[in-house]
């Protein structure tokens, strides 16, 4: 069992498991970091970004190049774990020759698609006039300013994909349900459960009929809007995949959340504007519902707050509708029925606003001070790029990062010097180490493995021990482009008998409780399965040819031997012999048992636990009495 | 219509009116005024009758009427007693509810403490047959045989009964084998403690004594000592030292002989048991005896306990020999109450040493509360003082050193060489180490302020330690070694920690400390109330410490504004605290608004506070959180808005064109929350501010005196809280000092002598309170339904009838019809039916109706429980009787 490790980010993972004949890619996350080397694309030509010193305006999204260290078409299934772990998807299922299957739940896919289908809009409504891509040639790029110079395998980087591109790679998941079970080739059989972190989010179980994989990806124990962490079925896990744990450890979500809700208020009262670069799901469902309680509390009652995005419509309304993938206090909600999350009523009051883009009713309806939703949370692309242009020179105006994916200092960069204020307020409800330390105890798989990051504390705070993953044994660590081999071997594989070869059967209790029977059968092996079947009748010797060609696909059948089972005991064993006229019998006891000695016929008996061994000299006969003699004492079948 | 506080029976208080106003007297009927409507006065309070009780002691008769030396029950109750007595023996009426045998119990203790329980038992022989039935094998209730156990205990308490009972075998019967002690009813807990409770009250007389020998009851006691009920065995410990106690009260006292083989024998079985104990490998058998000796030493200090403790500390000795030290809890215990006891502890009896060795003996965490016992005795020596002190600084040594800091004069204080058990001990786990720190911080918060706290104090490595920890609860500071790095982990968000260090914090501001350190404190409390991350109750743990640093930092010489550097600290925490004060959780913008009010009330008046508090946007926001949905919330802001404007401090946009202008509006603001908020805390915060800028003058108040008291007198006069009304009465007080001056009396209610005030300016000084209608207000308020109410507005009535003593004006010239009319208007009220105003008062009218009033009356029946009726024998009794409906009545209702 192998499992080859192909992303170096922890939190958007991609691991290939190789398991009894399957190869399981587990998520496949796109880390768009390496857009923060780029420029911001606005929407509207901007003199000052383009004449940037010391940036260069260069082309495309990041995407790493997994075809190295495994060919990727050989890929069986891939097994997504939330929507957030799926953005390279189109990546891997149209360029790579995969022909497999792709396992979601159907939240996942649904808000995957909006994101995909946000990045792809944002990207392609700022078509640029040139591409270069000359660049990448390493002589080229180590003349290149920094950070572009030190980037490291620029020539993995990849364009963005196009919309046609997600639909087919969507066209290729299949849609699951938590605890549903997916045979895979009847080799092992995939399970999702819920990860409590997002709408649908799921952490995988990987079994076969005696192992146990479970890959625990982006969960969280927190009361959020998702249906809570499935713990238990985790249990009894031979190994557990441990990744996508919180980015920001030392920050606690409901502390930075009150953090976001008094700088928002204290901007807004002094009539500014804030301004909230996020993701279009996930996050923001809560941050609505926590300043839905909020804003009449602080007195913002009349503030404006707008959500733009290519897809806020479709966001806010699927929230809506997957109530059975929601937590217990949203599903009861549906029944009243209410709509689960009180962001439907912000928007009937008119106090929430969304709209596709900047561009039409939104500039009409657009009023300040205000609070505005926006993409990327990069800051290179998206309705965000023209608000940071336009509020950034006021210092009343205050950005709040809530989105922990980007460094927030480099992601302003190119907007330097900015008078606003910016808020670093990291909201990420994945599990912490405290957390994972419960996990473990509770779940206690025999061995655990997760990403190098996770076993050493953060490189800025070595002296906090409380942020690494502490378990005994200690975690296995994987970095990228390796290759691990599982610490465990299988042992077992689980074979049927057919119902007429079980009925030939017969047992012998050989100790109480514990009967045994021998078995001569065909194993017939398809699909992974394997299948005693009764042996085919001996055929009667007829043609030559024929005969052979049987003999080829069946087995010979000889007639066994029995097998025997029990000891001997010594001293009955010596009566009987003497009773049979064996005199002058000598024991001798040995290590490992005994020596019965017959001097006169100049022959030994070696007792042993295991095995008897008769020594005569050339005395067939005798041998022969001898070996019946033994064979009295010990039981056959 | 509020009377919530005490129930009404409506024939009652028709009862209580009649005998108040009698119709056609000239004048209150004086002395007779003891009810009120909404409080139940009716009903007959406990009688007792005085008779004579031959031998009767002399503190039984002092007091009393002469020749009556002893008490009885009323006849009332004497004639209940007998049903009572039969319901409770007979078995198929069980009595459900313990608390009444309970009271029942406390009743009999009061008659028999008062007086002779042969004659109550001999006036009431249904007693005696209560208890003789008891005895008798039937399925009774265990709760039935505990009160009689008890009933008994209490009555064989005096000698004569106890001989009167003797003679009927009776005692025996009761306590001794033959009684429930071998019976089923014993494996109630009940009966097994009403047996031992029974016996505490009997072993007062020599006679007891032997009572106890002869029925082997010592030996019972010891068996329950380790009972399965906590309750049982607690008691059966207590007991045993009251036996012992008793069996050395006679002979032994006076003759403390080193020998205990002269002691009686009872005493001496009681030692051998516990010396047994003390030599036992089971804890559990230890723990009692070191339980008893503890209560021993505590208690009594005889001589004797000389004796005990040098026969018995060799055996305590022994127990720090053993690894672990069994029982260290109870050891502690037992070893600082001989600490304690002035005989022990005077002596050379080798106390010091053996404390001394179960310092050194005991863990870290055991050890701690042994060493600051030692530490707050008064008298102890200085090396063993130095030991205990080491012992509870040892935990912040440790946290010093794991971050490579010198713990400074800490460590001189280490003489013990106990560090590495400490620092195995904190290094264990995350619960011990957060324990013992926790533990260590509280105690040496209990020994600061204590004046026999060890000199020199070690301020400066107590900052240090307690920044320490503060920073590694934070993750902020930077652990160099391996044991500071688990310390890290372990203490990490740790909540119960940062309390505990942040109350220290606190207290250590008493002292000084080196600059450089002060700016540490400051910096990390900073850092606390900066930080995302600190819970709410963290939070105002800061906040609190906070302020008890500015208030130490040292003043400015010359003008009283805080130093330079608390100065630039201040600059920093105000743009920390809008935040705070728009936090989406009320506790923390409560916290906030708490301490800005603080922060108002200690340098409101200073121009440094001053010009940085107005720079912030702190007193916008907290105008704005009049109207915040948390009651508490609004409560503080409207106490911080309060300090603001008398401060001068509100923010007035159009101050310049319209100066007070916005002021008013406060003013009116504060109204509006006082009339129409749904919660009572803003309100009555509402008043404090109001009467708080009464007494201040505050400019808006000044401008129209006795239109602002009129409005806030009436609003407040329709409140449904009755502090809010008891508020509105402290506000009528200020404004009546205001008007009429000062009482010279320290405590305004105190009824001063006469003031020589002339009629004509004393008529003219009491027109305001009339205008204002003060009166009305306060006569309302005497008949509230809520006695605090009327009890200050008694008060309040007899301070200002004292002032007006003097008056010698116009009385009963003309006015008689008015004041016969204000009568009537509030013999209504009495009744209940307040809707009528009295209008403007004439000062000579109110003059004359306050000198009608028995007002001293009806302050002492104001002082008296409302539920003194309910709480009465014969009330108990009867209720008794009605739950199992053995009443006479009801069985006249059977034909």
């Amino acid at each position: 069992m192998k499992l080859y490790c192909l992303s170096g980010h922890p939190t958007l993972p991609c691991n290939v498991l190789k398991f009894k004949s399957t190869t399981i890619m587990l998520d496949c996350g796109l880390d768009m970091t390496s857009t923060l080397n780029f420029l911001p694309l606005p929407l509207v030509q901007s003199p000052r970004l383009s004449n940037l010193p010391g940036w260069s305006l260069k082309d495309g999204n990041a995407f790493l190049d997994k075809t190295e260290l495994i060919d990727l078409s050989t890929v069986d299934v891939i097994l997504i774990s939330n929507y957030h772990c799926m953005m390279a998807l189109p990546y891997i299922t149209e360029h790579t020759g995969f022909t497999g299957t792709v396992y979601a739940t159907e939240p996942t896919v649904q808000i995957g698609r909006l994101l995909m289908e946000e990045l792809v809009n944002f990207i392609e409504r700022v078509p640029k006039a040139q591409s270069a891509s000359l660049w990448k040639n390493k002589d080229i790029q180590r003349l290149l300013p920094s950070p572009l110079k030190d980037a490291v395998e620029v020539s993995t980087w990849r364009r963005c994909y196009t919309m046609q591109e997600v639909n087919s790679a969507l066209s290729k998941i299949q849609l699951v349900g938590y605890s549903q079970k997916i045979e895979l080739f009847g080799a092992v059989q995939v399970t999702p459960l819920s990860s409590g972190y997002a709408l649908g989010s799921s952490n995988w179980i990987i079994q076969s009929h005696y192992e146990k994989v479970s890959y625990v990806s982006g969960s969280s124990l927190l009361t959020t809007h998702p249906q809570p962490m499935d713990q238990a079925s985790l249990k009894n896990s031979d190994v557990l995949v441990l990744t996508g744990l919180t980015q920001i450890p030392t920050a606690n979500p409901d502390g930075m959340v009150g953090e976001f809700c008094s700088n928002l208020a204290l901007t807004v009262r002094n009539g500014g504007n804030v301004l909230v670069p996020c993701y279009p799901s996930g996050v923001i469902y809560d941050l609505l519902e926590c300043l839905y309680q909020y804003i009449d509390s602080a007195g913002l009652s009349n503030i404006p707050f707008y959500f733009i995005s290519p897809v806020a419509n479709s966001s806010l309304e699927f929230s809506q509708i997957f109530a059975e993938w929601l937590c217990h206090n949203k599903q009861t909600k549906v029944y009243l029925p209410e709509p689960p999350f009180p962001h439907a009523e912000l928007i009937q009051t008119n106090k929430l606003k969304h709209y596709p883009s900047l561009h039409g009713d939104f500039s009409s309806d657009f009023r300040q001070p205000c609070v505005v939703f926006t993409g990327h949370p990069s800051l290179r692309f998206g309705d965000v790029v023209h608000f940071m242009e336009l509020w950034g020179k006021s210092s009343l105006n205050t950005v709040i990062f809530t989105e922990p994916d980007f460094s927030y200092l480099e992601a302003l960069a190119p907007y330097q010097p900015l008078a606003m204020k910016c808020i670093y307020c990291p909201i990420d409800t994945r599990l912490n180490f405290i957390q994972v330390s419960k996990l473990l105890k509770e779940v206690q798989p025999l061995h655990v493995v997760c990403p190098e990051q996770y076993t050493q504390p953060p490189p800025a705070q070595s002296h906090r021990m409380d942020l690494m993953i502490d378990c005994q044994p200690p975690a296995m660590s994987y970095r990228r482009a390796e290759v691990l081999a599982l610490p465990f071997k299988r042992r077992y594989e689980k074979i049927e008998i057919m119902p007429e070869l079980a009925d030939s059967l017969v047992p012998m209790e050989i100790k109480p409780g514990i009967s045994l029977a021998t078995v001569s059968a065909v194993l017939h092996t398809k699909d992974n399965k394997h299948v005693l079947q009764p042996p085919p009748r001996p055929t009667q010797p007829t043609g030559g040819k024929k005969r052979k060609r049987a003999s080829d696909d069946i087995p010979d059948c000889k007639v066994l031997k029995p097998l025997l089972s029990g000891s001997i005991p010594v001293e009955q064993f010596v009566q009987a012999l003497e009773k049979h006229g064996f005199s002058d019998v000598k024991v001798e006891d040995t290590a490992k048992g005994h020596i019965v000695l017959l001097q006169e016929a100049e022959t030994l008996i070696q007792i042993e636990e295991d095995s008897t061994h008769i020594i005569c000299d050339n005395d067939e006969m005798l041998r022969v009495r001898l070996r019946d003699l033994v064979l009295k004492f010990l039981q056959k079948f | 219509m509020g009377r919530g506080v005490t129930g009404l029976a409506p024939a009652c208080l028709r009862a209580s009116q009649l005998e108040l106003f009698s119709p056609g007297a000239p004048g209150w009927p004086f002395g007779d005024f003891h009810a009120l409507p909404g409080r139940r006065l009716c009903g007959r309070p406990l009688q007792i009758r005085q008779v004579a009780r031959p031998g009767a002691g002399p503190e039984a008769a002092e007091g009393r009427g002469a020749g009556l030396s002893s008490l009885i029950m009323d006849p009332e109750c004497s004639q209940l007693l007998p049903a009572l007595c039969s319901v409770l023996a007979d078995p198929r009426q069980p009595v459900t509810d313990d608390t009444c045998l309970e009271k029942l119990l406390d009743w009999f203790k009061t008659i028999t403490e008062a007086g002779s329980s042969l004659l109550l038992l001999q006036e009431n022989p249904c007693l005696l047959g209560l208890l003789c039935h008891v005895l008798k094998p039937q399925d009774l209730s265990p709760r039935v045989l505990a009160f009689s156990l008890r009933l008994a205990g209490m009555l064989a308490a005096q000698e004569d009964c106890f001989q009167y009972l003797q003679q009927g075998e009776l005692l025996p019967r009761l306590f001794g084998e033959a009684g429930p002690l071998g019976g089923a009813a014993w494996t109630a807990p009940s009966v097994r403690s009403g047996w031992i409770q029974g016996l505490r009250s009997l072993a007062h007389h020599p006679s007891a004594l032997c009572f106890l020998a002869d029925c082997g009851a010592v030996d019972t006691i010891f068996s329950l000592q380790g009972d399965s009920s906590l309750f049982v065995a607690s008691a059966a410990g207590q007991l045993l030292v009251h036996v012992l106690g008793l069996s050395l009260q006679g002979p032994a006292e006076g003759h403390p002989g080193l020998q205990t083989g002269d002691w009686p024998v009872c005493a001496q079985k009681i030692v051998s048991h516990i010396e047994e104990s003390l030599r036992s490998a089971a804890t559990p058998q230890i723990t009692q005896a070191l339980n008893v000796l503890t209560t021993t030493f505590g208690h009594c200090h005889n001589p004797w306990t000389q004796v005990l403790w040098v026969r018995l500390s060799p055996l305590v000795a022994r127990l720090l020999e053993k690894d672990p030290v069994p029982a260290a809890h109870s050891l502690v215990d037992l070893l600082l109450s001989v600490a304690r006891s002035p005989v022990l502890s005077s002596s050379s009896c080798g106390l010091w040493e053996t404390l001394a060795q179960t310092l050194s003996h005991l863990s870290p965490t055991q050890a701690g509360p042994l060493a600051l016992g030692i530490l707050k005795l008064q008298e102890c020596p200085q090396a063993l003082r130095a030991q205990a002190f080491a012992v509870l600084l040892q935990p912040l040594t440790c946290v010093l050193e794991a971050t490579a800091q010198a713990p400074g004069l800490l460590d001189s204080w280490d003489g013990t060489g106990g560090a590495s058990v400490t620092v195995d001990t904190l290094l264990a786990s995350k619960a011990a180490c957060v324990g013992l720190l926790c533990r260590t911080l509280a105690h040496l918060e209990l020994l600061q302020p204590l004046p026999q706290r060890p000199s020199p104090w070690p301020q400066a490595p107590l900052l240090g330690a307690t920044v320490t920890i503060l920073r590694l609860c934070s993750g902020s500071a930077t652990p160099t070694s391996d044991a500071g790095g688990h310390l890290c982990a372990f203490l990490v968000g740790c909540v119960r920690v940062q309390r505990a260090a942040l109350d220290f914090l606190g207290t250590l501001s008493r002292g000084t400390g080196p600059r450089e350190l002060v700016t540490q404190v400051f910096a990390v409390l900073l850092e606390y109330l900066t930080s995302p991350d600190s819970s709410p109750t963290v939070l105002k743990k800061a906040f609190q410490a906070t302020f008890r640093w500015l208030q130490s930092s040292p003043e400015t010489p010359g003008c009283s504004d805080l130093d330079p550097h608390a100065q630039l600290f201040l600059r920093e925490l105000l743009p920390v605290l809008p935040k705070r004060l728009c936090s989406p959780c009320w506790e923390v913008r409560d916290s906030g608004l708490e301490f800005l009010t603080q922060m108002i009330g200690r340098w409101g008046g200073q121009a440094g506070f001053r010009r940085a508090l107005l720079a912030s946007e702190v007193p916008e926001l907290t105008e704005q959180l009049l109207r915040d949905p948390e009651s508490y919330v609004r409560a503080s802001a409207v106490a911080a808005m309060g300090q603001l404007s008398s401060q001068g401090l509100r923010v007035t946009p159009a101050s310049p064109e319209h100066p007070g202008g916005q002021q008013k509006s406060l003013l009116a603001e504060l109204l509006h929350i006082l009339s129409t908020d749904s919660e009572g805390f803003p309100r009555r915060a509402v008043m404090h501010v109001f009467t708080q800028w009464l007494r201040d003058g505050h400019a808006d108040v000044a401008a129209d005196t006795e239109r602002f008291v009129a409005r806030v007198l009436q609003v407040a006069s329709q409140d449904l809280d009755w502090e809010v009304r008891a508020q509105g009465l402290e506000l009528a007080l200020v404004f009546l000092e205001q008007t009429l001056g000062r009482p010279s009396s320290h405590c305004p209610y105190a009824v001063t002598p006469p003031v020589a005030a002339p009629p004509g300016p004393l008529a003219q000084a009491l027109r305001p309170l009339c205008r204002v209608q003060l009166f009305e207000f306060a006569f309302r308020a005497l008949f509230d339904c809520d006695r605090p109410v009327a009890q200050k507005s008694c008060d309040l009535l007899l301070f200002l009838r004292a002032q007006t003593a003097s008056y010698s004006g116009p009385q009963g010239s003309g006015s008689v019809p008015e004041v016969a009319s204000v009568e009537a208007a509030l013999q209504r009220w009495q009744a209940g039916d307040q809707g009528q105003p009295l209008g403007y008062l004439e000062p000579e009218v109110v003059v004359a109706v306050l000198r009608s009033m028995d007002l001293e009356g009806l302050r002492g029946a104001l002082a008296e429980s409302s539920d003194r009726v309910e709480k009465s024998p014969q009330s108990l009794l009867q209720d008794m009787l009605a739950t199992v409906g053995a009443l006479g009545e009801d069985e006249a209702d059977c034909y």
